[in-house]
């Protein structure tokens, strides 16, 4: 007897598509079709679309938070950039001597005199190090961080202040030119990563492949976490956390699972963001930044994993778009669509489908009396679909006679 | 005259009134009673407009109270005292008064010392805050209050509750005075059955969200209260 | 041999801010026993269960569980460990969650993250899960999302959520709020059929349930047991009907 699967054979099938296209099928147009071709993938589109596959990364995390725990977490950005940092230091150092001051010391740290490099930079010349770094170093922030608020019981809107006070005073601290992570400027420039040059095709194909496989594999997890009998408490702590208490589970330890985890996949994604976007700054931990990866959410669909990510792909194509279409008014746009889709579609792009069809419910034309409400047709698996127009309906099952003020 | 219809009235996925109907007339006392539960105070809320019925029809003098809002209603006459009080624990006696004088955007005066009549002990902690109050004066207080915005149906509910047997008979005697005057009509949920004995002039009885029994209170012998009101 | 309590309550006082709520409570109920409760407003009904489930202490008394178990000197969440559990008046199911999922969320098992996120459901599990939907009247409907459950299924599936963690001693607090006719004589039955195995305290007003169910019935008032009995015994009893009808209170 097989086990409940975590993936329909349908979302398989979707999801194996998918993988064709991203990971086989535009590297493949990007290297082996000449440019005149009008099926060509430039470089700079498989950049754009990697960095794209890196936020869709980060809003996993935010959904993961957000739409299954009830944790709106609005510093997501800050393990974003941590990880970023901690790749961004080692591609720093793989400068080398090619930098402008042709010395062995990153160029900002010869601007503000170093003499040599500070000892915590050291072992960010081995990439493994830096790799590890990329996972340690939001895990661990995020695990002190959310251990103190969730033993202290700190939730909902306080929450949410505290996350946001938590990346601003990173951003702010980062932006100073004696932490000695590059200040205002950030690094930049970056030339080689694990011996290939940045600037090559291949190079930022093999990053755009890795950053699909990356979006998969968590995309994956994610599926499989919240199928689990954990993903169950996580979204019972969600709808009514005292109530989880009360059967006995300790759900500050959950919490902290998940928001380290979120940490963790945040941190992957900017690692691979990164190399893309030939920068990092202190900016990335804004906190309008964590703000902006929260719409994406909202406006593809909480609590569906799905919809974060056509969320975060979608809205960032449309600014893509806006801001050379509309220079002057793009934000107006991006601000009447966000308004929209609060006041207008509450289950984002994902629910639209169901939207539409309830609304398509409402208005036509009565030719049968109460269509079955769609909760009820759960029960029905294995039974014939409910009955068209015309047929006589199927006797209502017998308990459902009982409850005579029951939901149908 | 306040008259409710067939109210049937959901909360939560339960029906809590089914088909309630009462009337409580110009000038009289009507006491609406029950055991716990039975949706004594429900039927109250849907009254003044804290609770949306899902059938029926609520008249005050052949007016239909249905589409407004609690506070259109208390400004067409509707005068709630709720269980609890709730009075302003923050504000001071005279500050909880003068709030119901805005209601209807009237100046202080002739009502106020009305009001101060009846409920003399408020006179003496004008200056005193809320909260420190005895539930006695508290209830005292609350009716007061309700009074001020010069209600047509002053509704009250179980205001015996917890409080100490003078006071009970203070407000006894204040509720008798007050329909005496003959501006006000009364209704009153109540448990404290001499009480309801003393004061009022009919009665209802409510059970698993309908009305069980009904009458002028003279029909209130002992074997209606025996079936509807103890064990 | 002398049957045992499953419950001993002696001498309890409990006072808040002066407001004296429970006043020498004494209280002996059976193993396997199903007693009702009943009492006026402010008779102290919710703040007994409050006693026994650990939310509050008594200012004194003993508290006994089974055979010397103080439950005075434990906490909330160990009580609820040694088998007693607690049905509030309104149902907390997790509204997002299917019937099954619910039930599964409340069973007795390891409530660690590692086995939370590892451990499959076993055979065993699935078939008390398949028990206890059968016993609370929900076994047709494992897959439908609690929140567009009726009210009355609602509480029983926060009955079953109770049964889940084999209970000793059930603490069901106005099961009957609420319901339709149909449902209250439902719940009755559900009640009744799981008195024996589980010791039952319930806390009601409707009075038709309450016949329904009750063998013995406890009254409350003021703190204190005022009497007990048959439901016949108590409505003739003077003290129950004045206190019922407020006349105590000129007393």
């Amino acid at each position: 007897m097989s086990a409940d699967r975590f993936l329909s054979k349908r979302e398989t099938i979707v999801l194996v598509l998918l993988a064709l296209v991203v990971l086989v099928l535009m590297p493949c147009l990007n290297a082996f079709l000449p440019k005149t071709s009008p099926f060509y993938v430039t470089d700079f589109t498989l950049t754009v679309y990697g960095k794209y596959l890196c936020y869709s990364v980060l809003t996993l995390g935010v959904d993961l938070l957000w739409g299954y725990t009830g944790l709106l977490s609005l510093g997501q950005s800050l393990f974003f950039a941590l990880g970023g940092y901690a790749l961004g230091m080692h591609l720093l150092l793989m400068i080398g001597k090619l930098g402008q001051y042709h010395n062995d010391l990153p160029d900002f740290m010869v601007f503000l005199e170093y003499k040599r490099l500070p000892p915590h930079w050291v072992p960010f010349y081995h990439f493994w190090f830096a790799a590890a770094a990329v996972v340690w170093v939001p895990g661990a922030v995020a695990a002190i961080f959310g251990f103190l608020a969730f033993r202290s019981r700190i939730k909902g809107v306080y929450f949410s202040i505290l996350s946001q006070a938590l990346t601003y005073a990173a951003c702010l601290m980062f932006f100073r030119n004696d932490f000695t992570f590059g200040g205002n400027n950030g690094m930049t420039d970056f030339k080689f990563i694990l011996g290939h040059d940045l600037r090559a095709s291949a190079t930022q194909r093999g990053l755009f492949i890795a950053s699909g496989l990356l979006l998969f594999g968590s995309y994956l997890l994610c599926r499989w976490l919240t199928h689990t009998r954990f993903g169950k408490v996580q979204q019972a702590i969600r709808d009514s956390e005292n109530r989880v208490l009360f059967s006995g589970y300790a759900t500050a330890n959950f919490k902290l699972f998940v928001f380290v985890l979120a940490a963790v996949l945040a941190g992957l994604g900017d690692a691979l963001f990164v190399p893309q976007a030939g920068i990092i700054n202190p900016s990335e931990m804004a906190p309008d930044k964590s703000l902006e990866a929260v719409v994406w959410v909202a406006v593809g669909g909480r609590g569906t994993l799905l919809g974060p990510i056509l969320g975060a792909v979608g809205v960032n194509m449309l600014k893509s778009y806006a801001t050379r279409a509309f220079p002057n008014s793009w934000y107006y746009l991006l601000g009447g669509m966000f308004i929209f889709v609060v006041l207008f579609m509450p289950k984002g792009l994902v629910g639209l489908p169901r939207q539409l069809q309830d609304l398509w419910q409402k208005f036509r034309p009565r030719s049968q009396t109460n269509p079955v409400p769609a909760e009820e047709d759960a029960d029905k698996v294995g039974r014939a679909r409910p009955a068209e127009p015309g047929t006589p309906a199927p006797p209502p099952p017998r308990d459902e006679t009982v409850n005579g003020t029951g939901s149908l | 005259m306040l008259e409710v219809q067939q109210l049937d009235v959901s909360y939560d996925g339960s029906q809590i009134l089914r088909g309630v109907s009462l009337v409580v007339p110009a000038k009289k006392v009507v006491c609406l009673m029950g055991r716990n539960g039975v949706g004594k105070t429900t039927t109250l809320k849907a009254i003044v407009g804290l609770l949306k019925p899902s059938r029926g029809a609520i008249r005050l003098d052949n007016e239909v109270l249905g589409a407004l809002t609690s506070d259109a209603r208390a400004r067409k006459g509707l005068g709630y005292v709720p269980q609890g009080r709730d009075i302003f624990p923050q504000l001071t006696v005279w500050e909880n008064l003068k709030i119901s004088l805005v209601v209807h955007r009237k100046k202080a005066n002739g009502e106020l010392d009305r009001v101060l009549e009846l409920f003399p002990v408020l006179k003496t902690m004008l200056e005193r805050k809320g909260g420190v109050l005895s539930g006695g004066q508290q209830q005292q207080l609350a009716i007061a209050r309700a009074l001020l915005t010069e209600p047509k149906v002053l509704i009250l509910d179980e205001p015996t509750e917890g409080i100490q047997p003078s006071i009970i008979d203070q407000i006894g005697e204040t509720l008798i005075k007050i329909r005496a005057e003959g501006k006000v009509s009364i209704l009153l949920v109540e448990q404290y059955l001499d009480f309801a004995l003393s004061v009022a002039d009919s009665f209802y009885i409510m059970e698993r969200g309908s009305i069980v029994a009904e009458g002028p209170i003279a029909h209130l012998n002992d074997d209606v209260v025996r079936k509807h009101l103890t064990v | 041999m002398i049957p045992q309590f499953i419950l001993t309550v002696e001498g309890v006082n409990k006072s808040f801010q002066g407001f004296k709520a429970i006043s020498d409570l004494n209280f002996y109920m059976d193993v396997g026993e199903l007693r009702t409760i009943i009492g006026p407003n402010g008779a102290g009904k919710t703040t007994f269960l409050d006693l026994l489930t650990g939310r509050s202490k008594p200012d004194s008394g003993k508290i006994e569980f089974e055979r010397d178990t103080d439950l005075t000197l434990l906490n909330e969440y160990q009580i609820n460990r040694l088998g007693i559990g607690r049905k509030f008046q309104t149902p907390s199911v997790y509204t997002d969650h299917t019937v099954f999922e619910n039930i599964l969320l409340s069973l007795e098992g390891s409530r660690s993250l590692f086995a939370a996120i590892f451990n499959r459901i076993t055979t065993a599990q699935r078939a008390k899960i398949q028990e206890i939907l059968e016993l609370v009247n929900l076994a047709d409907k494992p897959r439908r999302k609690a929140g567009t459950l009726a009210h009355g299924q609602k509480q029983w599936l926060e009955i079953g959520m109770l049964l889940a963690q084999n209970p000793k001693l059930l603490l069901v607090d106005e099961p009957a709020a609420g319901m339709t006719d149909e449902e209250t004589a439902r719940t009755g039955e559900l009640l009744m059929g799981l008195a024996g195995k589980h010791s039952i305290i319930v806390i009601e007003h409707d009075m038709v349930f309450v016949r329904q169910i009750a063998r013995k019935v406890t009254v409350l008032h003021q703190g204190s047991v005022l009497c007990e009995g048959s439901v016949d015994e108590l409505q003739n009893n003077e003290k129950v009907i004045e206190v019922y009808l407020g006349r105590k209170k000129h007393a």
